[in-house]
């Protein structure tokens, strides 16, 4: 009897239950693709051909041509401070949709320290893995750039960035997110990014990013007093392709206090719940459908007795 | 000519009610705030900035419209999957809620975009598949269509098609198992929205159990969401209920209070888990923890009681007021994540302008207007309609034939 109280819904709703199979089969093979993603993001990323700066903030002197620089090369409208006017450096800054890196001086213990702050372009971006239709892409150089052909403007990547790097245009129609690209043309070009080659003095340096991990190491060996031993970026949020050396403490210089966890971690788990909720929930609940629907006998072929679905 | 305005629009002179005045008048007041986002931006309507990104349009009108539309699946699947059928009256006005619910979310949401026109990428070119929020738009897409299809039986019993709603309403037990399983994972991708943001979102909290919290809450909020609007209703609607429907509304609102009152039962202590792992108790007492203590034991512990309460002394009245404060006391938990407690080392702290409130307050206005206008034509409160229903769309028909 039971048997055939079952056959009869099933036997009717077959079409269509064919179809959100398929709905959700689709979906199924979306979340299958995003651990290929994940895994490939993975390997791409700290490989040898990944790129970074070393900024060595013992060097840096706030001369602000780093900001000028990347004004010009990448067309950014004039600033309402000149770049030579360092009155700019009384205040900190952030970076704007029309700015993409800002130097602040942070007063620490008497000592003053200059900062030039930009996108970390980490090694696991969380701003990819947030991002809804990964308009920011993680490119084999280390690069996280930007596609504003795709980007739907939803600002979960301002969310999920432990810098706060990504700006949003608040003031357009049709705004976009603005952030720094790493030069990623130049780069292409062979060219160095516009900033380091004109930091006058050599505070940032360009290079593969383990070497430049080495280099930093070297520096804090060679003069250990010179420098906190510590290089910020080399774990922190999975690592960045950005490196700092300071002799005051990072967090004193606007730097969030990160452990090595790669943010696509923070939801991985979440995210692998999905294909298993997706699978075992129809079977739980077509089994409490089948097991109270046992007390129903009185209408035979209940799903079509019932008047009001 | 002026029968067919009646059809569509009610009396004429009814219609200016003190109620249908004010709420118009928000209505036209967000439909100016719409049109100045779209030339002047979201910047220029909003207290958004570059370190609050989301705001009330997102806490509100997408966090909180969620967790209050989860009544159509809770009630759907209490009725077609666990067999309590004598729930079945609530079936069809909580689908409706939960429908609008969703449309108002995506109209929330599209305006909140910077370029909403992309939206139809997502789906076709599907590229940010680790994305929480893909998954979120995926199951909302797919769930708002899915309620469509539960809801679709109605229309056809008004358009007196009575053989094409027998078909479909075979699929009812798949759509209400399909729509827990899309709510299961959206209602607590809402919540994993926020694991992206250790660094910001206050400790109390953050934690790795906020996608559970989301999705229990939802049930809480959805079972509430039905006390109310069941009640509020079958006061305001009792002469669209069908001579022959006699069901006893108090038995089920107690039911549910009952139901409502278990899950708060456990939602305390898995919150309670979660503090005690994250094991900053010590937040306690900072300005923070008292939010948070507001929360559980106002929000959570309290109305728990109450519902038992009014349960065990069979007060319907009393589980209804529960009813109300478990809904506000879940959006306060919404605007405590998404907002309060987000950014919250952030000096000064965001507020939404007047103008993010006032569009927020039309778009619940726009739900309850089109619920109404629905509620009015179609078979919602009792499916054994007063001929008056189905008679409406053959007399258009004749009345158009005749010209």
């Amino acid at each position: 009897m039971s048997t055939k109280l079952m056959n009869t819904p099933e036997k009717g709703a077959s079409s269509c239950s064919r179809r959100n199979f398929l709905k959700l089969a689709g979906i199924g093979g979306a979340v299958a693709l995003s651990d290929l993603a994940h895994a490939s993001e993975q390997t791409a990323s700290p490989g040898k051909g990944a790129k970074g700066v070393l900024v060595d903030t013992t060097l840096c002197v706030g001369c602000r041509q780093c900001e000028e620089a990347c004004n010009s090369a990448n067309r950014l409208p004039k600033p309402d401070k000149a770049f030579d006017d360092e009155s700019a450096l009384d205040e900190i800054r952030k970076t704007t949709p029309t700015a993409y890196t800002v130097v602040n001086r942070y007063n620490v213990d008497k000592v003053s320290v200059t900062r030039k702050q930009q996108c970390m372009h980490c090694v696991e971006p969380a701003c990819s893995s947030a991002c809804i239709i990964y308009a920011m892409e993680k490119q084999p150089n280390g690069a996280v750039t930007y596609r504003d052909d795709l980007c739907l403007g939803c600002r979960y990547c301002m969310v999920s960035c432990p810098f706060d790097m990504p700006k949003f245009e608040y003031s357009k129609a049709a705004p976009l997110i603005k952030k720094c690209q790493f030069c990623f043309d130049r780069q292409l070009e062979g060219l160095q990014p516009a900033c380091v080659e004109a930091c006058p003095m050599e505070a940032l340096k360009f290079g593969n990013r383990l070497e430049l991990i080495d280099e930093a190491k070297s520096r804090i060996y060679t003069q250990p007093n010179n420098y906190i031993h510590h290089v910020y970026g080399e774990h922190e949020a999975g690592g960045t392709s950005w490196l700092y050396l300071a002799n005051v403490p990072f967090e004193k210089l606007g730097l969030p206090m990160l452990n090595s966890k790669p943010y696509p971690e923070m939801t991985a788990g979440a995210m692998s719940t999905v294909p298993m909720i997706m699978l075992l929930w129809p079977v739980l609940l077509m089994g409490f459908h089948h097991f109270t629907s046992g007390n129903d006998n009185a209408h035979g072929g209940h799903s079509n007795s019932r008047h009001v679905r | 000519m002026k029968k067919i305005i009646h059809l569509f629009m009610g009396d004429p002179k009814k219609m200016f009610t003190p109620f249908n005045i004010v709420s118009g008048i928000i209505l036209a007041m967000g439909f100016t705030i719409i049109v100045m986002r779209l030339i002047y931006g979201i910047g220029a309507v909003t207290n958004l900035d570059q370190d609050t990104p989301w705001g009330l349009w997102i806490g509100f009108d997408v966090l909180c419209g969620v967790a209050l539309a989860a009544g159509g699946y809770s009630i759907a699947a209490t009725t077609h999957l666990f067999g309590l059928h004598k729930y079945e009256p609530l079936v069809r006005p909580a689908i409706l809620t939960g429908f609008l619910g969703y449309v108002l979310v995506v109209i929330g949401l599209v305006l909140d975009l910077g370029q909403p026109w992309r939206m139809p990428f997502v789906m076709l070119f599907p590229r940010g598949v680790t994305s929480v929020l893909f998954e979120v738009g995926m199951c909302v897409t797919a769930y708002t269509t899915v309620q469509l299809l539960e809801f679709i039986p109605a229309f056809w019993e008004w358009l007196g098609l009575e053989k094409v709603r027998q078909f479909w309403t075979k699929m009812t037990i798949w759509l209400s198992a399909i729509g827990v399983v899309l709510s299961t994972l959206h209602q607590s991708s809402l919540g994993s929205l926020f694991l992206m943001a250790p660094t910001k979102l206050h400790p109390l909290w953050y934690s790795n159990y906020l996608p559970v919290y989301f999705f229990v809450s939802s049930i809480i909020a959805g079972l509430s969401m039905v006390i109310v609007e069941s009640s509020v209703s079958h006061r305001l609607f009792s002469y669209r209920l069908s001579p022959g429907a006699h069901f006893d509304l108090d038995e089920l609102t107690l039911g549910l209070g009952k139901a409502a009152a278990a899950v708060l039962y456990v939602y305390f202590f898995i919150k309670l888990i979660g503090l005690a792992e994250g094991g900053h108790w010590n937040l306690l007492n900072t300005t923070y923890g008292y939010i948070f203590i507001a929360e559980m034991i106002g929000c959570i512990f309290l109305p728990c009681m109450f519902y038992v309460y009014g349960v065990r002394t069979e007060n319907a009245g009393l589980v209804r007021i529960v009813g109300l404060w478990t809904v506000l006391g879940i959006m306060f938990n919404r605007f405590n994540v998404s907002m309060v407690a987000l950014n919250w080392q952030l000096t000064p702290h965001y507020y939404p302008s007047w103008m993010e409130i006032t569009l927020s307050a039309s778009l619940v206005i726009l739900g309850i207007w089109v619920f109404r206008w629905i509620v009015n034509r179609l078979p919602i409160m009792s499916n054994e309609m007063p001929v008056v229903g189905t008679n409406t769309f053959k007399a258009l028909w004749a009345q158009a034939k005749a010209r």
